[in-house]
């Protein structure tokens, strides 16, 4: 198991009340993501758990090109992750952000 | 948790995850979820064998309204790792039923898919097991109902198989699965001669929906279709079926006079033929509607 610990900085910094919401489920190729709302000054932390281990720059990669379309200004995202490839982690980021909007 | 919305919710049972089936099957809004995933209540075990948790653990437990009846449900999630019972995932199960006792609701209402036991954490989910069927009992016995629903592809087997045929209801679709050892553990520990777990219309006629409401295990056959599945839990939600020791002395002579009957058939198309069922290859092929009128005169297997 890797452990990775990522900080983005968000775009508007707005603070949301919103509940915690969880997507996707763990399984091989698969992942899920938890968003939850935090005090955290603008950034945002992400938090990942993955079976893949030496793959922290691509998470980096995705994680930052999920952060150039999503605010994620003060936010927490946990991550567990069954070795998803970075396609299918970008997808479920992008539907974590949907169902924690409530678009 | 925040409610999934309208474009999430899924028609299909078979299709939807644990918690888009909660969303689909409650009245809107009224899940209300214990030990969340934000609480991140995860296996001790896993992550010593260097396996990736779940925030859930593979089950979501809580409570929610059924046409404004106050019920609780577990809903088990056999996308992650088949829905198999964790030492964590068994406790909340059994931290469900047990919050039964004192909550009184109208029915407990468990949203089964799971392969059994987590092998990963040995004798804790065998343990797990026995405590769930304990808390379920408890339950039956204060005359709550506890109604199971099987539908998802992981089907229910080894201690699941054993829980659900503990419920007072148990209702399935042609999709769902039931029994004791699946499939490719009797392939594995028997032979492919036995049984051949590749094979899949086998697979299906043996441990399907459509057998288990022959053999008079599963009460309800219904079609994979939320709504449905809804009807059917709200038509017996509040009827529970006393458990005493005359149904439990009848229910073995059932099983005696099962063994007699069928026990030296080789595939359900004997049984169903033995049943007084007149063209039993085709059962398998037919929409749940007509299947039920098709087999509406089978030799009843009650005493």
């Amino acid at each position: 198991m890797d452990y990775l610990h990522f900080e983005l900085s968000g775009q508007s910094a707005q603070l949301r009340d919103q509940p915690a919401v969880l997507t996707g489920v763990v399984g091989s190729g698969n992942l899920e993501v938890l968003i939850e709302t935090a005090e955290l000054e603008g950034l945002c932390q992400v938090q990942v758990s993955t079976s893949a281990n030496g793959f922290a720059e691509i998470w980096g990669a995705v994680l930052n090109d999920s952060a150039l379309r999503h605010d994620l200004a003060n936010l927490r995202i946990s991550i567990n992750d069954g070795g998803a490839t970075p396609a299918v982690v970008s997808l479920r980021l992008d539907q974590a952000m949907e169902d924690f909007l409530g678009v | 948790m925040g409610d999934l919305s309208e474009k999430h919710r899924s028609h299909s049972y078979y299709e939807a995850n644990a918690r888009q089936r909660i969303a689909a099957l409650l009245d809107p809004g009224s899940f209300e979820e214990l030990i969340g995933p934000a609480e991140r209540c995860t296996s001790p075990h896993l992550d010593q064998l260097g396996l990736p948790c779940a925030f859930d653990d593979g089950i979501v437990i809580g409570r929610g309204r059924l046409s404004g009846s106050e019920i609780l449900l577990a809903s088990q999630e056999g996308g992650f790792m088949g829905g198999a019972v964790g030492e964590v995932h068994g406790a909340k199960l059994t931290g469900l039923l047990e919050l039964a006792l004192t909550e009184q609701p109208v029915a407990v209402v468990l949203l089964m898919e799971s392969g059994g036991v987590r092998l990963h954490e040995a004798n804790a989910g065998l343990l797990a097991i026995s405590e769930i069927l304990r808390a379920l009992l408890s339950v039956r016995a204060a005359g709550i109902p506890v109604i199971g629903l099987i539908g998802g592809a992981f089907g229910c087997f080894g201690g699941m198989g054993i829980v659900a045929r503990c419920c007072d209801t148990l209702i399935a679709t042609e999709e769902g699965r039931l029994g004791l050892s699946g499939p490719d553990v009797i392939e594995t520990t028997m032979g492919v001669e036995e049984f051949d777990a590749s094979d899949r219309a086998l697979v299906w006629r043996t441990v399907g929906g459509k057998h288990r409401y022959l053999l008079g295990e599963v009460d309800y056959l219904v079609n994979d279709d939320m709504a449905a599945l809804r009807a059917a839990i709200l038509q017996v939600h509040d009827e529970s079926i006393p458990l005493t020791l005359e149904s439990l002395e009848q229910e073995h002579q059932l099983l005696s006079r099962r063994i007699e009957d069928y026990g030296h058939c080789d595939d359900a198309l004997d049984i169903w033929q033995k049943m007084g069922l007149a063209e039993p290859h085709i059962l398998p092929l037919l929409a749940i509607q007509d299947f039920l009128e098709a087999v509406a005169n089978r030799k009843p297997t009650d005493l």
